[in-house]
């Protein structure tokens, strides 16, 4: 099968143009971020103590929901989920500009990654480049699908760096010119894993993003509370609380885990039908056991006494470093089944 | 309206009211409780001590991190299972580090003591954990949902509303029921007594169940690789174009058996390989790359049985008498007569040589024991020849398109130490007597014994793993049940409802209703405002304190 090499050059222009509106979105997110209100962190005497942020913080959410006025409750869910509510606040509009123009870019990539697939007639992630594509992609769309249920324009910068880091990369170290595969990489199996992998990569890059701002938002709390300073405390106000991207960062996390679960069993069984033997540790199935295993030990934290909060923030932060590593590291510094896949 | 399926108990019989508080959570989640201290003396309190250590989340999290830290060496380090020449080859290059690392089971990470020890720790704390959790929650599901608490606007997410004068506490109790029932929650009540009355409801014993079952699935998991390591085998052969294969452990090229194989388990099947077909990429950046292989196989089951002609591919196995076969690799088998100076055929085959790079640059050697002196050819089989001034001889690309021998003579003692490889030649007793390059048909005389080899062309061989594993169907299925367990586990929310009707002095019936759930990061307001809105009442602020958003 031959590859149709306008079609390609016309994924290449639009990988660009998406680029484009990426850097635009990230410098109008970065504005709405700098023009935020900062918030009021929480007074020292909140807990005199000074004992584990995470706790004091779920003491002040006990509170918060002990308000339990129904009418009140939803009226101010509505205003919340209204962003167009006149008069708009400072960096708000820079916001939503950031918001359009993201979707803008995640259309533009879809496109490019869309017309990558025609040229070779085949789902355009069988080299670094085009994963690399596919997974700036994911990234992005995992943030506008999680932007659609809450406000999250404080993120927006946070999302599209490793989005124009990913992309930035593509295009110059890991460009591989449109063609076809080797064979032992014609498998919907295959197909399937590497699909979910490159979605759960991109969740999994966004419950990263947050996890490290909560450990930010933590610091700087707990540094407040005892009042002392901290260097990112500008970078703090303008976040939600640390229960709050504590709460969230686990929530993705959580979600994904079953889908790179099954990203590890699709591989395997890709593995059985290709070499014969459903596992057999060459460096990208040991990693993808390290990062699964990194994950799961994050979960565990989360339901330790004594691991809750920061430690499983951190575990969490190793285990996407695990998946960062597989993804890139694996195919750079390790030969094995998978060295194929691109580079060489 | 009627109660009648729902349990009801007496309000009062729990008196003291705030212990309500602590049945509110309990049995809630099966997770170990945390407990450091040692109860009792000796070495039965000990016993008891480092068993709840073993099976603790602490452990089993500390566990978990050891073994993905364990498992690093294993991807940095070349792994006998893998690449067992790498590994001899790594370690005569580093004759230092080497032995150490072996020593330290670098080299066998996955099959090594300290490896297996963190992962049957971890194993034993997972069955020691599952099994109490799992009789746990079998009680729970048996039970009703806990009593409500007395004082409900304590837990942490509440609403308290009035119901209108009209209204009967009894039957704003039944309405919530039957909501809660509709819902499919599970209930328990109490009757209005003349002062109060409540409904509780718990739903969600499907994150728990969920949870068991993955964790139980692990163990399947585990079952099925030793399962695969005792009664499986793999092996690795080689067949040029023309010959075939019968399933018997000689003719392997290398063979790993499991614990509890012997060869007399191996299926009788044999199959021959007709024609290999490659194709590769012309030109690009990718040019040579390969693009399709196919092997025409004939096969039987059985000596007796009817001849099948396959077509294998990459990615698809044939599957015979449940021993999968996969075409792994191929290369170049150059053909040779050798005459003896009498003009008597002395040596007459295809000699597979075994590719170097990705152009089929392949070396071999091929030996003929019965001519005197004993002849020796070593060298290069190139399918596209090119000539690199400093590199010598190499192919420049993996299709057969100038296919060319360049050949050393040996003559000689081939192999005098004794040790035989097809695919090395020991010189040790053996003089180099000329060197030449040939494309096919040419001939070649050896200068000093005047033997005469012919270069007839070449055939192509195909490299097949041949593996039965029957523990794959158990991992499978153990990999899906865990996926689904962890599914439910981590979607579903585990929560309980309370409904407390009561009549304050003024006669107004004060309703108040809370839930809880297990997880931090789940929240029954959502629900707590729906069953609220169902309810005939005035719903006002509990507490004075603004929301929070
Ligand atoms: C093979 C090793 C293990 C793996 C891969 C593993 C994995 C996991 C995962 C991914 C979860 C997350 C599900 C959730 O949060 O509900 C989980 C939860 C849990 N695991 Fe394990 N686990 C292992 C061993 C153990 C052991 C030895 C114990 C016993 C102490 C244990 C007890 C638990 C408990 C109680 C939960 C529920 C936590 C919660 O309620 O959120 N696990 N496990």
């Amino acid at each position: 099968m031959s590859v149709n090499e306008s079609l390609a050059q016309t994924s290449n222009y639009l990988v660009y143009g998406a680029m484009a509106a990426y850097a635009l979105a990230f410098i109008a997110f970065a504005v709405c971020f700098a023009a935020a209100k900062g918030r009021e962190l929480p007074a020292a005497a909140a807990t005199p103590d000074g004992s584990d942020a995470v706790l004091a913080g779920s003491v002040a959410t006990l509170t918060r929901s002990k308000s339990g006025a129904v009418t009140q409750q939803t009226a101010s869910r509505a205003a919340e989920g209204d962003g167009s509510l006149p008069p708009l606040p400072p960096g708000r509009r820079a916001g939503n500009i950031g918001m359009s123009l993201t979707w803008l870019g995640a259309l533009l990539l879809a496109a490019g990654v869309l017309a990558r697939g025609l040229a070779v007639m085949r789902p355009p992630w069988g080299n670094m480049y085009e994963f690399s594509t596919a997974s700036a992609l994911a990234i992005s769309v995992a943030f506008l699908v999680f932007s659609l249920r809450r406000d999250l324009r404080w993120l927006g910068v946070f999302v599209i760096a490793p989005v124009l880091l990913t992309l930035g990369l593509a295009v110059t170290v890991l460009y591989t010119a449109a063609e076809q595969l080797v064979p032992a990489l014609n498998s919907y199996w295959l197909y399937i894993h590497v699909t979910c992998a490159i979605v759960s990569g991109g969740a999994l890059c966004v419950g990263a993003a947050v996890t490290g701002l909560f450990l930010v938002a933590d610091t700087s709390e707990r540094r407040h509370r005892a009042g002392r300073s901290y260097w990112l405390e500008p970078l703090a106000v303008r976040l939600p609380e640390a229960l709050k991207l504590d709460v969230m960062a686990y929530r993705v996390n959580a979600f994904v885990f079953p889908l790179w679960t099954f990203t590890v069993v699709a591989g395997a069984i890709w593995a059985e039908n290709a070499w014969g033997s459903y596992w057999s540790w060459d460096p990208k199935e040991t990693w993808a056991f390290i990062t699964w295993l990194a994950y799961a030990a994050y979960l565990h934290a989360r339901a330790t006494a004594g691991w809750k909060g920061r430690k499983a923030a951190v575990l969490g932060l190793v285990a996407f470093a695990c998946f960062l590593f597989n993804y890139y590291g694996v195919n750079i510094f390790f030969s094995g089944l998978h060295s194929y896949a691109g580079i060489k | 309206m009627t109660t009648s399926d729902v349990k009801t108990t007496d309000p009062t019989d729990d008196p003291a009211g705030a212990g309500g508080d602590a049945a509110a959570t309990s049995g809630l989640s099966t997770a170990p409780r945390e407990d450091d201290s040692v109860k009792g003396l000796g070495a039965l309190g000990w016993a008891r001590w480092t068993w709840r250590q073993l099976t603790s989340m602490r452990t089993a999290l500390i566990l978990l991190f050891l073994l993905a830290l364990g498992s690093i060496p294993g991807s940095i380090f070349p792994q006998r299972s893998v690449n067992a020449i790498e590994v001899t080859q790594y370690i005569r290059d580093s004759p230092t580090w080497g032995p150490i690392l072996d020593r330290l089971d670098m080299f066998d990470v996955f099959g090594a003591p300290w490896f297996s020890a963190i992962y049957v720790l971890l194993f034993v704390s997972l069955i020691g954990c599952v099994i109490p959790r799992s009789m746990q929650h079998a009680r729970v599901l048996r039970q009703p949902p806990p009593k409500a608490p007395r004082h409900l606007s304590r837990l942490p997410q509440s609403r308290t509303a009035t119901a209108p004068p009209e209204a009967d506490p009894q039957e704003v109790l039944d309405l919530a029921a039957t909501t809660l029932r509709k819902r499919r929650w599970r209930l328990r009540a109490a009757a209005f007594d003349g002062t109060t009355g409540w409904v509780a409801a718990e739903k969600g014993y499907s994150r728990e169940v969920g949870n068991l079952l993955f964790h139980i699935s692990l163990m399947g998991i585990l079952a099925a690789i030793a399962l695969g390591s005792m009664a499986g085998f793999s092996g690795r052969v080689i067949v040029k174009e023309g010959t075939g294969f019968a399933d018997a452990i000689p003719s392997y090229d290398s063979f790993t058996p499991g614990r509890l194989t012997d060869s007399s388990d191996l299926p009788p099947f044999a199959f021959t390989l007709d024609k290999f077909t490659a194709a590769y990429q012309r030109g690009g950046t990718q040019n040579g790359a390969p693009r399709e292989f196919s092997a025409t196989v004939t096969s039987r089951t059985t000596p007796d049985a009817a001849p099948v002609t396959t077509t294998m591919q990459v990615n698809e196995p044939l599957v015979l008498d449940g021993v999968k076969i996969f075409l792994v690799g191929h290369g170049y088998a150059p053909k040779f007569t050798i005459k003896d100076k009498t003009g008597a055929i002395v040596f007459q085959d295809s000699v597979v040589f075994l590719p170097q790079d990705g152009n089929f640059t392949s070396t071999g050697v091929v030996k003929a024991f019965d001519t005197k002196p004993e002849l020796a050819l070593q060298g290069f089989f190139l399918p596209t020849a090119a000539v690199d001034p400093q590199r010598g001889p190499y192919s420049s690309f993996p299709a057969p398109d100038n296919p060319a021998v360049f050949l050393s003579a040996w003559t000689g003692t081939i192999d005098a130490s004794g040790q035989q490889t097809v695919y090395k030649l020991d010189t040790s007793a053996m003089k180099q007597v000329g060197i030449k390059s040939l494309i096919p048909g040419e001939t070649w005389t050896i200068p000093t014994t005047g033997q005469i080899v012919t270069f007839d062309g070449f055939v192509q061989f195909a490299t097949f793993s041949v593996a039965r594993d029957p523990g794959t169907g158990l991992a499978l299925a153990a990999a899906l049940l865990a996926i689904l367990g962890l599914t439910l586990s981590l979607l579903v929310q585990r929560r309980r409802v309370w409904v407390r009707a009561t009549r304050d002095k003024a006669g107004a019936t004060v309703v108040e209703v809370a839930g809880l759930t297990r997880s931090e990061h789940a929240s029954v307001e959502d629900e707590l405002d729906a069953l609220v809105a169902a309810l005939p009442v005035v719903s006002q602020p509990a507490h004075g304190s603004p929301p929070g958003e």
